[in-house]
């Protein structure tokens, strides 16, 4: 009797068991899979795009491209009014992130270590300038720039971010720094460093990952951001995203190159993702794992 | 010679230390006792000058150090915690102090490997602190403050995160290990049978004031007042009131307890008796003994030790016995208290009588 019991107990959950598994093992690929369309689908034609004529484009629907060309990628390596979107790109925005991360340190430090008179609503209120859409404020650094002869330079976009993006590594590195205890900190100071020996040689080591963390979300948004960056520059200093929208001339809109210029602003943003990507989700726990 | 004179320490309006004066001097190993919260840490951060006092003095060798930055004093702290520098391996770790001090290589490599085997981590030396036990963090802690010679060398419950094993060893070498180098030697722990095993001097701490300094032995053996006392017992101090009446100390329900003659020479009043739990006995104890009645209520078996905690009177006693004594709760037994083995402190909690001879 008690042998029966026991295998009919032994069969129950293993039956249950692969019920389950073989029915969540069915569908266990669909969502994912739909997810991962959809999200690569603009991407993949966009790429599909780039590889094809004006005329493909416009003409025909093809889920590849029929007569494959480089043209349109030529087209951006041949001008420098092209390419150079892209290396000004790059200059402000490691400009910036350079600044950002420079200036945000020290001051996630002190909030992080130190109490001072109205301390929590300064933290606050560093937050309170990710709140206002960056169009707001691009009257205003149109008119200041302009007074103080910066129009058109990197250094200008690259100032003119430090506005959101000082605040965002601020909380960031607050966050990590706060995960370090102060007793490391005295005990560098008792062992006689002196305060930037101790920061620049022990505790940016330990920050590494924040300070990882940060930069990738000041390069973010530097790159992505189109208004202010249009805004404050005409020519020397354009960039490639304010370029792209300028693709319309009397002979129509070049869809092919747009699509190429497009796919390789992509990539040092995927780059950059590449590099950082294990420590991602600690960024956005903003250090308070 | 390091002197402490007046000194307070108060943040915001909190008051962390009150007032304490202490002379420590070179080559000798102090303990500063006391529960958590008792002010040890505050007190060894004002000494190592990462505070600084709000009032009064601290002077090493006669010179005022107020105000001197912690680089520039001769100092070595160990933290509770295992503090050490995570991305740097644990030579160069130890090696630390030194490397600011702008010592030589050859020098670095022959301390760091002094100090290494001192502390058994020479197989360690290329691993970060992170891949250690918690063990060797905190010996990879010890190593750095032993290399680095200072004058002061501070102990904040270096071994309370360790196990018990660990803590005995390093207990032991610990003195050892610091003495050679002449310093002056702090350990803060909360633990009294610590600072009886490492001897020496000890300051007892109760909410930021020190109630008494001393030889070790001396304040075991006559504490100043009642929270000394108290502080300085483990397991805690039984304590009751009393009335003394001539050569009788009365106690309520009708339990009381002859006085010796040196007893009975106080003055009549109000005292207040502490006896330890191992001078309460289940057995009478020759002729000095005095029997009373209680009910047990718990008791603890620790092994070689059983903790027997009786209800005598309104009051909870702890019987501190040897050997396992395993008795029914609610049973009535007989406890003898030995009037001999009495503190007595007086009702503004100051000792008035001692016993004779230390047991």
């Amino acid at each position: 009797m008690s042998a029966v019991a026991n295998t009919a107990r032994a069969e129950r959950p293993v039956t249950i068991g692969t019920v389950r598994s073989s029915n969540s093992g069915r569908l266990s690929w669909l969502v994912p899979t739909i997810y991962i369309v959809l999200l690569m689908l603009p991407i993949y034609w966009l790429v599909n795009m780039s590889f094809k004529t004006n005329t493909e484009i416009t003409g025909v629907f093809s889920l590849w491209p029929e007569a494959p060309t480089l043209r349109n990628y030529e087209v951006i390596f041949s001008d420098p009014s092209w390419y150079m979107g892209y290396v000004n790109s790059i200059i402000y925005v490691v400009l910036n992130t350079v600044i950002s991360i420079t200036a945000a340190l020290p001051a996630a430090y002190a909030f992080s270590r130190y109490r001072f008179l109205g301390d929590k609503h300064m933290f606050f209120w560093l937050l309170t300038n990710r709140m206002a859409p960056p169009a707001v404020f691009a009257l205003p650094f149109f008119q200041l720039y302009s007074s103080l002869g910066l129009i058109d330079t990197h250094i200008a976009v690259a100032i003119a971010h430090c506005l959101f993006n000082v605040p965002l590594a601020v909380w960031i590195l607050e966050g990590f720094i706060s995960g370090v205890p102060r007793e490391i900190d005295e005990t560098a100071y008792i062992d006689g460093y002196s305060f930037p020996k101790f920061f620049v040689k022990i505790f940016m080591p330990l920050i590494a990952s924040g300070i990882g963390v940060a930069a990738f979300f000041c390069f973010m948004f530097s790159w992505v951001e189109l208004l202010i960056a249009r805004t404050l520059t005409t020519t020397d200093a354009k960039p490639i995203t304010a370029i792209m929208t300028r693709t319309v001339s009397a002979a129509g809109m070049d869809w092919g190159v747009l699509a190429a210029a497009g796919a390789l602003t992509i990539i040092p943003g995927a780059l950059v993702i590449y590099f950082v990507r294990n420590y991602i989700a600690k960024g956005f726990a903003l250090g308070r794992v | 010679m390091l002197e402490l004179v007046g000194v307070t320490k108060q943040v915001g309006a909190e008051t962390h230390i009150t007032d304490v004066t202490m002379t420590l001097v070179k080559g000798s190993l102090n303990v500063l006792l006391g529960p958590t919260l008792s002010g040890k840490t505050s007190l060894m951060r004002l000494m190592a000058g990462l505070d600084k006092p709000t009032a009064g003095d601290i002077r090493m060798d006669g010179v005022s150090v107020v105000g001197v930055p912690v680089q520039k004093r001769n100092v070595a702290m160990v933290y509770q915690q295992f503090i050490n520098y995570p991305t740097l391996t644990v030579y160069e770790n130890i090696a630390s102090p030194l490397r600011i001090q702008g010592a030589s290589d050859a020098v670095i490599k022959a301390k760091v490997g002094k100090a290494a085997e001192l502390l058994r981590l020479t197989e360690h030396l290329d691993k970060t602190p992170l891949q250690l036990s918690g063990g060797q963090q905190q010996r990879t802690a010890l190593a750095r403050a032993v290399v680095k010679e200072a004058g002061l060398v501070l102990l904040d419950e270096p071994l309370a995160n360790l196990d018990y094993k660990l803590r005995e060893e390093l207990r032991a070498e610990l003195p050892k290990i610091f003495a050679e180098t002449g310093a002056i030697f702090v350990y803060a722990t909360t633990e009294p049978m610590e600072a009886l095993l490492l001897g020496g001097n000890t300051g007892c701490l109760s909410l930021g004031r020190l109630t008494q300094f001393g030889s070790t032995i001396g304040v075991y053996n006559r504490p100043a007042d009642l929270i000394t006392a108290e502080t300085f017992s483990d397991p805690p101090l039984n304590i009751i009131t009393v009335d003394k009446r001539g050569s009788e100390f009365r106690h309520t329900g009708g339990v009381s307890f002859p006085a010796t003659p040196k007893q009975a020479a106080l003055p009549d009043g109000r005292y207040t008796i502490g006896f330890r739990p191992h001078h309460l006995y289940l057995d009478a104890q020759g002729s000095t003994g005095t029997a009373t009645q209680g009910r047990v209520a718990i008791t603890e078996i620790t092994g070689s030790e059983s903790f027997v905690h009786v209800d005598v009177a309104d009051s909870r006693w702890v019987a501190l016995v040897p050997g396992v004594r395993n008795l029914d709760v609610d049973t009535t037994i007989t406890v003898y208290v030995d009037p001999e083995r009495f503190f007595i402190f007086d009702q503004t909690g100051k000792l008035a009588s001692a016993p004779a001879s230390a047991a």
